[in-house]
């Protein structure tokens, strides 16, 4: 506990006194002395088994994570998922049911919010009201006791991080929702957090403005590599923050790993469905070849990667919309018994700008979502082709 | 009105929609503003004529003039300990899962009126009441305790009915304050009690004020209790009271009526004095500034 104490509140040189008045560019010699903070931290922050119930629920069901030092972790997952519980359970809001934190060997989640010094970003920022930019930015240092002078140097510095100079004396209702989302951000790194956690930051911004945070708080990360932990149910955010993603349902952890694993191999197709594999069908299974699969019905014959566990004569094939090539259909016999091949008509064509977004019903009833460049008008017939690599092959759920 | 209606259709069409309100403003002129003015008009006439005799008798008479003292060293300690007591109580109370019992328990007083209040009071406090003797049985007091028929049967009489009320108003205020703002200041390093000081208080500011204003409104105005548990020719001889004696007793209206404008600008002025010093305090939402 008293480790901790030090560890958070302790009189440690501030990375913001370490910065050389004469530095030309102050924003620079931030970036070094909080990317030098980092190996002083903490080496990992170690969930175990957290579990979160309210009465009969369990919102969040056997967390098992190992966060290292300065690693950006996106917990991702649709509404009711658990993963703002999650977050809660390590900023210290809620107790937990079962199971443990600890930041190296120091047991955390015993500890209120206050003596845990996690900085977090809210998802409506939770900006005081009745205080300017500066004392919000501000309080977190004064809770600490840190002389007014230090903290006036401190928050000059994190509102130059944040651009927000300017806005200093502005009251935060005043301020437009990317202004206050930087003061929430400013906020929580002035603080000299071992770890940041975001709730949903850019949920309440929009589209162009959430674009241009999500850059604004990788930069930051990239310059103070401080861990963060950000909680998200946007694929998209998850993907372009992250450098592990966890993706949770139902209070349980489906999967873990890099965005790139994450994005290609999901390993359940409750994942694969929540990864933007829209193209689901159950069909029946014929054999398996190794890790190949063969699979027919509904008039289309298919050859995939198999997934582990397929053991019943029934499977289910997840194909992502880029993954299919549209050609338009040369009404040849042939196509309608080649493997990986099907044959539809279009029947809704939305335009994305880049490329069009099309449903193809095939004969036999079976709706398929496509992307392709390539010019489609309704009705048309098409001719759509699967690469063998890009079809994943589950067994039912 | 008719100059308008001449101006074309559109000022016809907005001055029809105005014609809706006079009703309104008709009952309301009949039913507040005429009594008050010609309440008003009355304290000016008297025996010497049109003027301000009626005000000059009030404050050249000791006996009436102190009544004013009176009353606000009842009301003031009142409304202080009223607010002062609601505003922990509520803060404490605002999140627990029996709130909802004692907020019906304490609605009760409130809806059971001052006079039931002060005739039970006088029971329970007076020198036979359950409370003198507990003291006497437990050897906590030699000889009873005076409670009634003094200032502080009016005094708690007040703190019983004025209590509730103040309780609900600052209830309602404390939980229209966003919970994320405290839990934030947790996160950045803020213990129970800074929490409170740095975000609780000073969102809780112009709610207090309000609740203050109401609560001593409320409490400037005391009659029944202060006739029923006090000594209402002497220590607790209210503003109330000296208006009712001059209306009812002596049948002069006038200085009735000016007694009551005297207690409305006293009245005014403190509710003036809490709402003015308002302005030095932050008076925007209590929620995250925009959703």
């Amino acid at each position: 506990m008293k480790k901790s104490e030090q560890r958070n509140y302790g009189e440690r040189p501030s990375i913001f006194s370490v910065v050389p008045a004469e530095l030309t560019n102050a924003i620079e010699g931030q970036k070094k002395s909080f990317a030098a903070q980092r190996h002083q931290a903490f080496r990992e922050l170690r969930l175990q088994r957290v579990t979160r119930s309210f009465g009969n629920t369990i919102a969040l069901n056997g967390l098992d994570l190992t966060i290292r030092s300065g690693e950006f972790i996106a917990l991702l997952g649709p509404s009711g998922c658990g993963k703002s519980t999650a977050l809660n359970c390590l900023a210290g809001l809620l107790p937990l049911t079962e199971g443990s934190i600890s930041l190296d060997q120091q047991r955390i989640d015993q500890l209120p919010p206050e003596r845990r010094g996690f900085g977090m970003v809210f998802q409506n920022y939770a900006l005081f009201p009745h205080m300017t930019v500066r004392r919000n930015v501000g309080f977190g240092l004064l809770m600490r006791g840190i002389p007014r002078k230090e903290i006036r140097r401190r928050v000059d510095a994190a509102l130059e991080l944040v651009q927000l100079q300017a806005h200093a004396h502005k009251l935060p209702g005043r301020l437009s929702g990317g202004q206050q989302q930087r003061v929430a951000i400013a906020r929580a790194i002035v603080i000299e957090p071992p770890v940041i956690l975001m709730d949903e930051p850019l949920s309440n911004l929009d589209a162009k403005l959430r674009l241009e945070m999500r850059a604004e708080i990788k930069r930051i990360h990239r310059d103070l590599q401080r861990t963060t932990i950000y909680v998200t149910h946007d694929q998209d955010e998850a993907l372009s923050l992250a450098d592990r993603i966890v993706v949770l349902n139902d209070g349980r952890t489906l999967q873990i790993g890099s965005p790139e694993e994450i994005y290609a191999k999901p390993v359940s197709l409750q994942v694969a469905r929540f990864m933007g594999y829209r193209n689901i069908f159950e069909l029946t299974l014929e054999r398996v070849e190794g890790d190949r699969a063969f699979l027919e019905g509904s008039g289309i014959q298919m050859e995939g990667v198999a997934q582990e566990g397929l053991s019943s004569r029934r499977a289910v094939i997840a194909v992502r919309p880029d993954d299919i090539v549209v050609d338009a259909s040369a009404n040849n016999v042939m196509d309608a018994a080649t493997r990986n091949v099907i044959l539809g008509q279009a029947e809704i064509v939305e335009y994305g700008g880049r490329d069009y977004l099309v449903d193809v019903s095939t004969e036999s009833g079976l709706l398929f979502h496509a992307r392709t460049p390539r010019r489609v008008a309704a009705g048309e017939r098409l001719r759509l082709t699967i690469p063998t690599e890009r079809v994943l092959v589950f067994s039912p759920e | 009105m008719t100059a308008r209606t001449s101006l074309g259709p559109e000022a016809k069409l907005v001055d029809r929609t105005v014609l809706l309100v006079v009703p309104g403003v008709c009952l309301v002129l009949m039913l507040f503003l005429y009594p008050f003015l010609y309440g008003l008009a009355l304290s000016f006439t008297g025996h010497e004529g049109f003027g301000l005799g009626n005000y000059a008798r009030f404050f050249s008479t000791p006996f009436q003039s102190q009544t004013i003292a009176t009353t606000l060293w009842i009301s003031l300690p009142a409304t202080l300990v009223n607010v002062g007591l609601a505003l922990p109580i509520a803060f404490v109370t605002r999140q627990h899962r029996l709130q909802r019992i004692l907020t019906t328990i304490l609605v009760v007083p409130m809806t059971l009126g001052t006079v039931l209040i002060a005739e039970g009071l006088l029971i329970y406090l007076g020198p036979q009441g359950w409370l003198n003797r507990f003291l006497l049985i437990t050897h906590l007091a030699a000889s009873p305790v005076h409670l009634t028929h003094n200032y502080w049967g009016v005094f708690l009489s007040l703190v019983v009915s004025g209590f509730p009320f103040a309780y609900l108003l600052l209830l309602s205020y404390l939980t229209g304050i966003d919970p994320a703002l405290p839990q934030a200041a947790a996160t950045l390093g803020a213990s129970a009690w800074r929490q409170f000081i740095h975000i609780y208080l000073p969102l809780l500011i112009p709610g207090l004020a309000i609740v203050f204003c109401l609560s001593f409104v409320q409490a400037f105005s005391v009659f029944p209790s202060a006739v029923l548990l006090g000594t209402p020719a002497g220590p607790t001889r209210v503003i109330s009271i000296a208006a009712y004696q001059a209306a009812f007793e002596d049948y002069d209206y006038p200085m009735a009526s000016a007694i009551a404008i005297i207690m409305a600008g006293a009245q005014l002025l403190v509710v003036m004095l809490v709402l003015t010093s308002r302005v030095l305090f932050y008076r925007g939402p209590s929620g995250g500034a925009k959703g």
